[in-house]
């Protein structure tokens, strides 16, 4: 291991993986850091396939859409570094000095950029205000899966799904084909939160009902869990009195939603958006932070894989690119009608000629149009039959011809109907 | 008209099907991708499935597998069940065959990860709890020599 590298990478998900061989690639020196003993993230217990359908026209499965990706990083003279930890990063005089942890010790290296590929976390039981007693039995669908499908432990026999978010609905179905009984998927939401795609493949095939606009509102149990109380909820999601009923189950499952993780990107004071919970970025998807880049499910959380791979491939460019500050941004700045868009701002002093957005609406919408202009002037017009919050949506544009100038506001405004 | 949503890829595309004296007229898909898929589902549904194998190895207790092509819908928990009699014993390869030719349908039950190649050779406790903790470590090393 050196000790000073051109891009220190820490993660080794799909992400930190595609922004190592990238960087490798154009001939930078790169470390990547990951925590745990195995490289390839979340995908190391993804078994299900649908990976890579547009990355390598391929339906893999995750761990096969990881290994290819680790067989590439094999090919390259990248250093990497399992069971590690950062445990600090400072920033100097243009260098970034981080402090790690492995079955070593302590040891320090230092870096010109860092591409943070951190990944994102599931929202837990504490944070969708579920009560009663603490019983075995309650999982995130992380988690579970992660017993089913590398422990080779099957974690109920009988149970309900808090949330319809992909996992929970991959869950769904990977329980019932383990011989699990699945009663039913509950949605605090009155539109499903996962892929129309995983609502007919994962429930559908297996006839498990889908209830929307219901949630759990109680676990009961002691040591084990032995039942939830479900209840209807009003369009503000607050449960209705008198609606409660009861289920019997030795099992909660949940997929309530996932976080990106920017512990260390806000210890570095790197900005983040409140909307995507990632770092507000640059179309290089560098951070407000010069010389740190973000991508994948760290940046925003993504539903496919090979738009995490894409993102990784244009913060290693940028990060590869990167030599001083800039000064020159344009803003975008969305309408209410998105619940999102990245990247968040533009600098005008790098290329301008390809941007990739990305972006989500806020509630399902058809006959949409996405308008994108600068000093009342359209840039762009696109129009998308329907568009649905679960489902993100990519547009690559040029925006050299807009005649953007400093501070100036790229306005972007979604119009369309509300079903 | 039936409606069908196409799961193909992550389009999604609803598709509306119906049905003419000579076959099946499909609408609403983007690609012809879609036209396989509502001709399947309204003959013969196909799917893929993915799952885990038991391994003899302590430090990888599973192994991923997938059907190495789409088999039909109405055979998944058949297969299942073969999937769930076997035990890896050998260090597989991702996209070696793990069960062939999987109850005659043609398609090989294959795995999906390189991760028993980096697996020490410690084999899992066997079940049965009849030695003592101080007599396990030895039977364990003569087990490796088997190998």
């Amino acid at each position: 291991m050196k000790t000073l590298y051109d891009v220190v990478i820490i993660g080794a998900g799909p992400a930190g993986l595609a922004a190592a061989v990238r960087c490798d690639e154009k001939g930078k020196s790169v470390l990547l850091v990951e925590r745990e003993a195995r490289l390839g993230g979340i995908l190391k217990q993804c078994i299900h396939d649908g990976f890579g359908l547009i990355r390598f026209s391929e339906k893999l499965s995750g761990p096969e859409y990881a290994e290819r990706y680790i067989d590439m990083l094999k090919e390259t003279k990248c250093d990497v570094t399992t069971l590690t930890f950062v445990t600090d990063i400072e920033k100097k005089d243009d260098l970034f000095t981080l402090t790690l942890v492995s079955r070593e010790g302590v040891f320090t290296v230092q870096s010109k950029t860092l591409i943070l590929a951190t990944g994102c976390r599931e929202r837990t039981a504490k944070q969708v205000n579920i009560h009663g007693t603490r019983p075995a039995g309650v999982f995130t669908a992380g988690t579970a899966q992660n017993l089913t499908n590398l422990l080779g432990q099957l974690p109920t026999k009988k149970c309900v799904i808090l949330g319809s978010g992909d996992i929970g609905l991959i869950m769904a179905r990977r329980l019932t084909l383990e011989g699990a009984k699945v009663l039913g998927v509950y949605e605090a939401k009155s539109t499903p939160s996962g892929l129309t795609r995983n609502i007919h493949q994962c429930l559908h095939d297996y006839d498990i009902p889908l209830y929307l606009s219901h949630t759990v509102t109680r676990v009961f149990g002691e040591d084990r869990l032995t039942g939830v109380e479900i209840s209807k909820v009003d369009e503000k999601m607050r449960p209705i009195e008198g609606t409660e009923s009861y289920v019997e189950c030795d099992g909660l499952i949940l997929s309530v939603g996932l976080i990106p993780e920017n512990e260390l990107a806000e210890r570095l004071g790197v900005k983040i958006d409140p909307k995507t919970k990632g770092p507000l970025c640059d179309q290089n998807l560098m951070t407000s932070v010069p010389g740190i880049f973000s991508c994948g499910n760290a940046l925003h959380v993504n539903d496919l894989v090979d738009y995490v791979s894409e993102s990784a491939v244009t913060a290693a460019d940028g990060a590869c690119g990167f030599e001083k500050e800039s000064k020159d941004f344009a803003e975008v700045a969305p309408d209410e009608n998105i619940a999102y868009i990245v990247p968040q701002k533009i600098d005008l002093s790098k290329n301008i000629n390809e941007v990739c957005f990305y972006f989500r609406s806020r509630d399902v919408l058809d006959k949409c149009t996405l308008t994108f202009s600068a000093n009342g002037k359209t840039i762009k017009e696109k129009k998308f039959p329907f568009l649905r919050p679960p489902e993100m949506e990519r547009l690559v544009l040029d925006l050299s011809e807009a005649g953007l100038k400093k501070n100036e506001k790229i306005t972007v405004t979604l119009e369309g109907e509300k079903k | 008209m039936k409606k069908l949503v196409c799961i193909v890829c992550p389009n999604s595309c609803e598709l509306s099907i119906e049905e003419t004296s000579d076959g099946i007229n499909v609408s609403g898909n983007k690609c012809k991708r879609g036209i396989k898929f509502a001709t399947d589902e309204m003959t013969a549904p196909k799917r893929t499935i993915s799952s885990v194998v038991k391994t003899a190895f302590k430090e990888a207790p599973v192994l991923p597998v997938r059907v190495s092509d789409e088999i039909p819908k109405e055979r998944i928990f058949d297969v299942m069940n073969e999937i769930n009699h076997v035990t890896v014993k050998k260090k597989l390869k991702r996209g070696d065959v793990v069960i062939k030719n999987v109850l005659s349908l043609g398609v090989d039950v294959i795995a999906t990860s390189d991760v028993l190649q980096s697996v020490s050779e410690e084999e899992k406790e066997e079940k049965p709890k009849k030695t003592s903790a101080k007599k396990k470590a030895p039977a364990a090393k003569a087990k490796k020599k088997t190998k």
